[in-house]
């Protein structure tokens, strides 16, 4: 039987770290796990919440809405998480920009995000 | 209630980033009837006891979110009363020929405060078996295969003036208040819904910063049993589920929130009640909007706050 190979996603600047099989984006990887960091939205690269820079590692990568990331994006490995499956060990940036709804009323210091490293 | 003017919500034209994996999730999934491709590559759908020709068109584009949505009104004599109403207020309209959507007759476009397409029209083809017309079963096979809606329900969209819309939703189109959310000052609405039948909500929208947003599109199931078993069809497809199966305290309806492949979020959703046109509508406050969103979990999920197309 074939054994899913499994690579470590790990966020810089802070110390969240899960495994993420080959097969799963890596957003869908997280969640399965129940485990906090990327922001996590349709798991589908439209709504663009789980945007990342990926500083290191190799992954191949599904459709992404251009509402969300760039041609100069995705050269520069700025994509969605939902959208991209690791083929080694990643470390990746959180970036992505959210827009609220009413926000004076719901906005909180932690949404469930990592907060990217100044 | 006699129905005039806008008699129902029609249908949604949609982006999607890959047709294939659209046309799978909305046809197999989902259950829809595919009712036609047009010259552009759009595809058609319908529910299985809808009688018009569609009322959901996929458009391959690449970005995700909403083209357009319309609604049905009576007859042509009200269409071109609308167009005359909403030009006296102030909307810029313009018409669409007939046939730029398969079977459908001109319609009259306008955007709204909150940034949003809409199309009105007063015709389109049926399609309907004529042995749905004569001594007809209660369901078919297709009401059976995949979740099965029975038709297109209502659409959630975001944008940022709310107040505008329901100017111009309540004071030309004929629609009312059913319910409201409110923020801390009680009188700026925060999420509102709207009926133009005596359904609880045929449009609803909420306030966000940017305009133009699909929050999602509803297509109604026939009961809380069919709701769990539209979520068990969720989990053997792997369809990312956002929030439910559970029940939304504002409107009652018993609810599923996922997304298409695209991101688009759609909701699969039973209950409700039908209120008349002298109902006062229902507030909600903002200290409870958990409990309208998601009335036995109580909380306001994140997602519902932060994740559009
Ligand atoms: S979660 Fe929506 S784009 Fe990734
Ligand atoms: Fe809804």
């Amino acid at each position: 039987m074939a054994v899913t190979q499994r690579h470590r996603i790990s966020i810089v600047g802070t110390d969240i770290e899960f495994p993420c099989p080959e097969t799963m984006s890596v957003l869908h990887g997280m969640a399965q796990l129940g485990r906090k960091g990327i922001p996590l939205g349709c798991r589908s690269g439209g709504c663009g919440v789980c945007k990342i820079e990926v500083v290191s590692g190799e992954y191949e990568r599904a459709k992404m809405s251009r509402a969300h990331v760039s041609v100069e994006d995705e050269a520069e490995d700025r994509v969605l998480a939902c959208c991209i499956r690791p083929k080694s060990a990643l470390e990746i940036r959180v970036i992505g920009q959210i827009n609220r709804a009413f926000p004076e009323q719901t906005k909180t210091k932690d949404d469930g995000a990592a907060i990217p490293p100044a | 209630m006699a129905l005039t003017g806008i008699t129902r919500p029609a249908h949604a034209q949609i982006r999607v980033l890959d047709m294939d994996k659209a046309v799978h999730h909305y046809g197999t999934i989902l259950g829809l009837i595919e009712t036609g491709r047009d010259a552009e590559g759009r595809v058609y759908f319908k529910a299985w006891d809808e009688r018009d020709l569609f009322c959901l068109v996929l458009r391959q584009a690449d970005t995700a979110g909403i083209d357009h949505f319309a609604f049905r009104v009576l007859d042509v004599a009200t269409l071109d009363q609308f167009e005359i109403d909403l030009e006296k207020f102030g909307v810029p309209v313009q018409r669409i020929p007939a046939g730029e959507l398969l079977g459908t007759g001109e319609r009259v476009r306008f955007t709204a405060p909150t940034g949003h397409v809409f199309d009105l029209f007063a015709e389109k083809e049926h399609l309907v078996d004529p042995e749905r017309l004569l001594n007809p079963s209660p369901w078919t096979n297709e009401a059976e295969r995949g979740i099965a809606p029975v038709r297109m329900d209502h659409a959630l969209l975001y944008g940022p003036d709310l107040e505008g819309n329901l100017e111009l939703f309540t004071k030309v189109l004929g629609f009312r208040l059913s319910e409201a959310a409110y923020l801390e000052d009680g009188t700026t609405m925060a999420v509102m819904f709207l009926s133009c039948s005596n359904k609880c909500h045929d449009i609803a929208f909420g306030r966000f910063p940017e305009p133009g947003k699909l929050h999602h599109i509803s297509y109604r199931i026939e009961s809380w049993e069919k709701v769990l078993r539209a979520g068990d069809i969720m989990g053997m497809n792997h369809v990312p589920i956002d929030i439910g199966p559970t029940r939304h305290g504002i409107t009652r309806g018993c609810t599923i929130y996922a997304w298409d492949p695209s991101g688009n979020r759609f909701e699969t959703f039973s209950g409700s009640y039908d209120p008349y046109p002298d109902w006062q509508p229902i507030r909600w406050t903002i200290d409870d909007l958990g409990r309208g969103l998601d009335y036995p979990q109580q909380k306001l999920h994140e997602t519902f706050l932060t994740v559009v197309t």
